[in-house]
C-alpha cells in the first residue's frame, strides 16, 4: 500500500478523448489504485475552473501527488506544473499522462482497446507519481561578464551590444588583429558601405569601452564550471605566452567561416585567370578603376556559381547552399560594370538565389548587361585554355534546351561558398555540438537559434552556417539578448531531473566519467571514501551514464529503477 | 479489443515502446494527431534520451508480461549525445543477451530511429513488430 495522497484528473478534452475512450470506466478503474484519494473527470482539465478545482483539492486534501491524464506533455506540462506550484505542491510530484495523441486519437477505431490502454497508461503514471520526491530547481548565481570567441563583425557587434547593457566582455581573437572577413571587403550592399570602414568603426568603439577587454593573438584553451559561472583560460600569444584566467557567466562563439578552396583542376582552378570570388573581390577593391589581370584590362568575365556548395557527390559533399554567394557575385558584377560599362559578363548558374531584397541587385545586374545562363549539375561547364592561350568556357544552356555555348573570357570567377572552419581544439574545450555539415549546431533552428545544448554557450554568425554580414550581426545580437536575459536576472534555474550516484554502491571505476561528454561527473568524498559525484549544474539529465555503471549505482531522477519498474508493473495489472 | 487472450489466433502482443521526450515522442504524437492506427496494446514510456534506458528494465518488462520491447531511438538527432545510436545499440545488445539467458527470444527487442516527424515510419514499424511478435507468441508461456 502507498501512504501517498494522489489526485488523478482525467480529461474529456471536449470529446477528443471521451469520444474514443470511456473516461467514466477509466476513472472507476484507477480510483482504487494505491495512493489515489481523488479521481475525477473533467470536460477540460486545462480550463481555469478545473485548474482552480485541482488547486482546491490539493490544498484541502493535502495531496502530495498529481496526475493529469489529458494531452501530450508538449502542450500543458508547464501549465500543470504551475497548478501544482500555486497549490503548494512540488511541481516535480506531478505526472502528465498522454491519453490523447498517444491513445484516443490513435485508436479512434477501437474504443474498448483505447479505454483499456488509457487505464494502463494512467496506472503507470500513478505508480510513477507515488515514487516522486519533491525536487527544487538548481539555482546558480551568475557572473555579469561574457566571453566572446572571435572578433569578426559578429563578435565585435556582440561585444558592443553587451557593453551597452553594462555587461563586461572579454573578446578573444585568434589572429593578430580584430575584424575578421568583413575587414577585407570594400564596397558592400546596400548603400555601398565599405567593409573596412564598418569594421574600423566597430573596433574603435570596442577600444573606447572600458568594460570590453580585447585580446588578439589569443585562444581559449580551457573551460570549467557551468552556465552562470564558467572559469575560462585564455592563452595570449606574443613574445611570451601568457595564460589569463577569468570568470564569465556565458560564452558566445563567433568564429566565422572559411572560404571554399577549390581543388586543383576543379572548374579549371589553377589555370592562369581562374580565380575564386574572394580573390576577384580583392582585385576589384584594389584596382581603383577598371579590374585588371597582370596589367591587362579585363574585358570579359565568366562567373561559375555553386562552386563548393550544393554538392551531390564526392567524399564529403557540401550539400548546403552557401546563401551569400549569389548575392555577392551579382554585386561584384554590378561593381565591375560600374568600373567599366563595356565589360561583358556571363553568369553560369544552377539556380539563382538572390532572395529577399537582393532581388533588386539581380535585376540591376541584368540591366547593366550581365547575361545569365543556366547549367545542369549533371553537365557542369568546362574551363580550358584555347590554342591562343585564351580562357574558353564551354557550357550547355539549359534554358535553350541544352545548346552548347563557347564563351571566350579574360577571367573566370569561381563563385565559391563558405565552409566550416576546422576548430577541433575549441570544439573540445567547449563541447560544442557539430552538425553533419560540420558547422556548429543550435538547439532549434527556428525557436532557439543561438543556444546550444551546452547551457550558457551560444553560437552566432557564420560558425553555425552560411550567412551574410547582416544576418551574422542579427544572430550576434540575439546571442547578446540570450546572454543578457540570463545574466541580468542574477541567477539561473536548472531542471533538477539529473543523474544521481549512490555513493554506497559506487566503486569509482570511472566508466561513468568516460560516458559523460559534458564532464559532469567528478570525484568526491563520501564517508572517507572516494566516489563519483554528479556536478548538478553541468549534468544535462540525459541519463547516458546510468546504464553503463557496472555497479548500477546511477539513477536518473524521475526515471529511477523503482519508478520504471513499478510503472511497468502497474501497466500490466489485470483489468477487471 | 476483444482479442486479449494469450493463446492462439486471438493473441494481441503487449508491446512496451520507449520513446524520447524531444525526438521520437513528438513523432509518435504526430501519428496520433494524424489518426494513424496501430494496435492499442502498444504502450509508450518517454525518456530524455535513448542512451538512458537500462537493459534491466526491458528484462523486467518481459518477465512481467510485455511480449515485445520497441525502442524508438533518437538516432543521429539526439541533442545530448553525439554517439547516441552506438550507445543505444549496445544497450539493446545487452538487453537481448539478458533475455536469451532467461529463456526469451532476442527478437522480442527491436530498435529503430524515429524522428520528430516520423509518424508513418513509427506506425509501420510498430505494426510490423507487432506482427512479428505474434509469430513468436506470448513471452510468458503457460
Amino acid at each position: 500500500m502507498s501512504d501517498r495522497k494522489i489526485g488523478v484528473y482525467i480529461c474529456h478534452c471536449g470529446g477528443n478523448i471521451s469520444d474514443y475512450v470511456d473516461v467514466k470506466k477509466v476513472r472507476e478503474a484507477v480510483q482504487g489504485e494505491p495512493g489515489v484519494v481523488v479521481a475525477k473527470t473533467a470536460m477540460f482539465t486545462c480550463s481555469d475552473a478545473t485548474q482552480q478545482e485541482m488547486v482546491q483539492d490539493i490544498r484541502e486534501q493535502n495531496l502530495d501527488g498529481l496526475v493529469v491524464a489529458s494531452c501530450s506533455p508538449k502542450l500543458h506540462l508547464f501549465t500543470f506544473r504551475e497548478v501544482a506550484r500555486r497549490a503548494g505542491l512540488n511541481p516535480y510530484q506531478y505526472t502528465q499522462v498522454n491519453i490523447r495523441e498517444q491513445c484516443s486519437w490513435t485508436h479512434t477505431d477501437d474504443k474498448p482497446g483505447a479505454t483499456e490502454k488509457a487505464i494502463r497508461l494512467i496506472r503507470g503514471g500513478i505508480a510513477r507519481t507515488a515514487l516522486t520526491e519533491p525536487l527544487e530547481p538548481i539555482k546558480i548565481d551568475t557572473v555579469p561578464k561574457v566571453l566572446i570567441v572571435g572578433a569578426g563583425i559578429a563578435g565585435l557587434r556582440a561585444a558592443v551590444g553587451l557593453s551597452d547593457l553594462s555587461i563586461s566582455v572579454i573578446l578573444v581573437e585568434k589572429s593578430t588583429a580584430p575584424g575578421g572577413r568583413v575587414a577585407g571587403l570594400g564596397k558592400m550592399y546596400p548603400h555601398g558601405k565599405n567593409g573596412r570602414e564598418i569594421i574600423s568603426q566597430l573596433v574603435d568603439e570596442v577600444k573606447k569601452r572600458k568594460n570590453i577587454t580585447l585580446f588578439t593573438g589569443a585562444e581559449l584553451v580551457g573551460k570549467s564550471g557551468s552556465i552562470g559561472n564558467f572559469t575560462v583560460k585564455i592563452e595570449v600569444g606574443g613574445k611570451k605566452v601568457e595564460t589569463v584566467e577569468a570568470s564569465v557567466g556565458s560564452i558566445i562563439v563567433a568564429t566565422g567561416f572559411e572560404d571554399y578552396q577549390p581543388a586543383a583542376g576543379e572548374f579549371g582552378y589553377g589555370i592562369d585567370g581562374v580565380v575564386t570570388l574572394a580573390e576577384y573581390k580583392a582585385m576589384l577593391d584594389n584596382s581603383g578603376g577598371k579590374p585588371a589581370l597582370g596589367g591587362r584590362e579585363i574585358k570579359s568575365v565568366v562567373y561559375v556559381y555553386c562552386v563548393g556548395s550544393r554538392q551531390q557527390t564526392g567524399d564529403n559533399p557540401n550539400k548546403y547552399c552557401s546563401r551569400y554567394c549569389c548575392n555577392a557575385a551579382v554585386h561584384a558584377a554590378i561593381e565591375s560594370a560600374e568600373a567599366d560599362p563595356k565589360i561583358r559578363q556571363f553568369h553560369l548558374f544552377r539556380d539563382m538565389r538572390t532572395y529577399g531584397k537582393f532581388e533588386a541587385l539581380y535585376t540591376e545586374a541584368r540591366d547593366k548587361g550581365s547575361v545569365f545562363i543556366r547549367y545542369s549539375d549533371a553537365e557542369p561547364p568546362e574551363i580550358q585554355k584555347d590554342a591562343g592561350g585564351r580562357l574558353k568556357v564551354t557550357v550547355k544552356d539549359l534554358l535553350t534546351f541544352g545548346e552548347e555555348i563557347v564563351i571566350p573570357a579574360d577571367l573566370v570567377v569561381l563563385v565559391t561558398g563558405m565552409v566550416p572552419r576546422s576548430n577541433n581544439a575549441l570544439v573540445d574545450v567547449l563541447k560544442l555540438p557539430v552538425g553533419r555539415d560540420k558547422f556548429f549546431n543550435e538547439i532549434h533552428p527556428k525557436l532557439r537559434p543561438v543556444e546550444t545544448v551546452v547551457d550558457g554557450v551560444f553560437i552566432c554568425g557564420t560558425c553555425q552556417g552560411p550567412k551574410n554580414s547582416a544576418e551574422s550581426v542579427a544572430s550576434a545580437l540575439s546571442a547578446v539578448t540570450q546572454s543578457a536575459s540570463i545574466l541580468k536576472k542574477g541567477y539561473v534555474e536548472l531542471e533538477p531531473l539529473i543523474a544521481m550516484i549512490d555513493p554506497d554502491k559506487c566503486k569509482i571505476c570511472d566508466v561513468c566519467t568516460g560516458a559523460c561528454p559534458y564532464s559532469a561527473i567528478e570525484k568526491g568524498q563520501h564517508r572517507g571514501k572516494e566516489v563519483a559525484v554528479v556536478n548538478e549544474a553541468v549534468c544535462k539529465g540525459c541519463g547516458g551514464c546510468a546504464p553503463v555503471c557496472p555497479a548500477n549505482a546511477i539513477n536518473l531522477k524521475g526515471f529511477t529503477d523503482d519508478q520504471m519498474e513499478s510503472m511497468i508493473d502497474a501497466m500490466l495489472k489485470e483489468i477487471v | 479489443m476483444a482479442e486479449t487472450t494469450k493463446e492462439g489466433k486471438g493473441f494481441a502482443p503487449r508491446i512496451l515502446a520507449f520513446s524520447t521526450n524531444n525526438i521520437s515522442d513528438p513523432g509518435i504524437d504526430l501519428a496520433g494527431s494524424s489518426h494513424m492506427h496501430y494496435p492499442p496494446t502498444v504502450i509508450v514510456i518517454s525518456m530524455p534520451c535513448t542512451s538512458g534506458i537500462k537493459p534491466e528494465w526491458m528484462l523486467h518488462a518481459v518477465q512481467k508480461g510485455f511480449d515485445g520491447i520497441f525502442i524508438a531511438s533518437d538516432g543521429e538527432e539526439c541533442a545530448y549525445l553525439p554517439d547516441c545510436s552506438e550507445r543505444a545499440s549496445h544497450i539493446v545488445k545487452r538487453a537481448q543477451e539478458m533475455l536469451v539467458k532467461n529463456g526469451y527470444e532476442a527478437e522480442r527487442i527491436k530498435m529503430a530511429a524515429i524522428c520528430s516527424v516520423c509518424a508513418e515510419p513509427f506506425t509501420n514499424q510498430i505494426k510490423d513488430f507487432s506482427e512479428k511478435i505474434k509469430t513468436l507468441g506470448p513471452a510468458r508461456k503457460g
